[in-house]
């Protein structure tokens, strides 16, 4: 695509813009600001990506990943800030998951070790362990909150505080996965995965598009499993002090 | 008042916050042991607070509690909460059935409840054997009363806690839940300290009573002691009646 082509997309912009101002919707400025964004974020992670593919350099991809992972945390961190040590836990929770998936990918020869696979992958599986984070943690605080007194009852009884959290964090592990479920239930039917379809506009075979597409999904749903159980195991304890008590927030 | 009778739970000079807003202080005083001892005082006093302390749900900002002569702090937690049990005000339910609810105690443990268990505590607090299977969503605030107090009394506390279990209860009910935990009290030498709005409950079944307000403790003694109180506090707490 030239450039030239690619300025024509901003029709695409235009439509929005003109519908906000007919609507008096006010979104015009939040859509400059974020095509603006997009345009130059972008174009800087392209040229970026394409010096780092071209260097093969193991200290580029680490720089990489480890930015990918910094910036995932301190979006992700937000969603859990009254539970104590988020940022750590967040931090630790996305990079055992990049471990373990290129680990995985890596060590059993799925992907080659090269800059090209191991950044876009971990793209894929840092950001959607990020969202992953969010919706637990955004239903796990909800959960704890409204469901106090369950947790005081069984803590009552004489329950520990992981029998007292118990059905809390079932529940939000299990809602924080099902947008990964069911979105992959749908798959091909209703959407065609933006990467799947980006190589087949690039020209690659549908066929071993789909395959990759696959390989894709398989690891997203790794990744959402181990991101809400393992963010959730992390999290509860710094809910109770040593006494077994539920800290409340003063 | 109680120095005539060992103590089951002993405060000493006992204070709690939360930020900078005092709940209770400087508690000083015994619970009798195997006797009822009724907490009564205005919403807002720190009876629940109180209560909460003495199950380890919540644990003194400075002062000591002992539990027979032992600091509280010196109880493994789980160990403690079984000995001392609480029924909760807002009797909070597990979701599912009756008969889970009446479990949840054992299940806790790894264990199960029997089935002629569960309806032989059901029975206890007047509630019929159907009820067992029945959803707790389908329970009227009442029933749900009954079945909180019934699934405390599985763990055989040797002190029970009892946060306003009869408020929601018709007359009727009352008496039978007040039945029960006399019967309890008398039969297994179980102490029980009880918080309730109703005087003439207090004046009935407790044998001790202790007056709360703005979290101090104002008046203690027999139960008589709310016909004829001696501060003046509590004599326009006693006229205003239950609240």
């Amino acid at each position: 695509m030239t450039y030239l082509t690619l300025s024509i997309t901003l029709i695409f912009v235009l439509i929005p813009l003109a519908l906000s101002k007919t609507l008096n919707l006010g979104l015009e400025r939040d859509t400059i600001i974020a095509t603006v964004r997009s345009i130059i974020q972008l174009l800087l992670v392209g040229f970026i990506l394409k010096f780092v593919f071209d260097s093969e350099s193991l200290l580029y991809i680490f720089l990489m990943v480890t930015l990918m992972i910094v910036a995932a945390t301190q979006n992700a961190r937000n969603k859990g800030a009254s539970i104590r040590g988020i940022t750590w836990k967040v931090a630790v929770t996305l990079i055992f998951v990049e471990v373990l998936t290129q680990g995985i990918l890596i060590g059993l020869n799925i992907t080659p070790p090269t800059a090209q696979y191991i950044i876009s992958i971990s793209g894929m599986v840092i950001g959607n362990s990020m969202v992953l984070s969010i919706l637990f943690l955004n239903r796990f605080t909800a959960e704890v909150e409204s469901q106090q007194d369950q947790t005081e009852l069984v803590l009552s009884l004489g329950g520990t505080p992981k029998q007292a959290i118990h059905r809390q964090l079932i529940t939000s592990i299990k809602a924080s996965m099902i947008p990964t479920i069911e979105s992959q239930k749908t798959v091909g039917l209703v959407q065609l995965p933006g990467m799947m379809s980006g190589q087949i506009i690039a020209g690659a075979d549908p066929i071993q598009a789909v395959q990759f597409q696959l390989l894709i999904m398989f690891l997203l749903l790794t990744t959402a499993a181990v991101t809400s159980v393992m963010l959730g195991f992390l999290s509860y304890p710094t809910l109770f002090n040593q006494r077994m008590q539920l800290i409340h927030k003063s | 008042m109680t120095m005539d009778y060992k103590p089951a739970i002993h405060f000493k000079h006992v204070h709690y916050s939360i930020g900078d807003d005092q709940i209770l202080r400087d508690i000083t005083g015994s619970f009798p042991e195997g006797r009822i001892t009724t907490l009564v005082g205005p919403s807002g006093a720190g009876k629940t607070t109180l209560l909460k302390l003495c199950n380890g749900l919540l644990s003194p900002g400075s002062g000591e509690i002992y539990i027979k002569d032992q600091a509280i702090g010196s109880f493994e937690p789980v160990a403690l909460r079984r000995k001392v049990g609480i029924a909760l005000q807002s009797a909070p339910m597990v979701s599912g059935t009756v008969y889970d609810n009446l479990s949840l105690p054992l299940e806790l443990q790894g264990n199960k409840l029997g089935e002629k268990a569960a309806v032989n505590l059901l029975q206890a607090v007047g509630l019929d054997e159907k009820y067992l299977n029945r959803k707790v969503a389908d329970l009227s605030g009442g029933q749900r009363q009954k079945v909180s107090i019934a699934r405390t009394l599985v763990n055989k506390p040797d002190i029970l806690l009892l946060d306003e279990i009869t408020s929601s209860l018709d007359r009727t009910s009352l008496k039978e839940v007040e039945e029960l935990i006399t019967q309890i009290n008398r039969k297994f030498g179980t102490t029980i300290i009880w918080i309730t709005h109703n005087l003439q409950q207090a004046l009935d079944i407790g044998d001790f009573t202790w007056v709360l307000m703005d979290g101090e403790v104002v008046e203690t003694g027999e139960s008589d002691l709310l016909r004829d109180p001696v501060h003046d506090r509590v004599k326009l707490f006693v006229q205003g009646g239950a609240e």
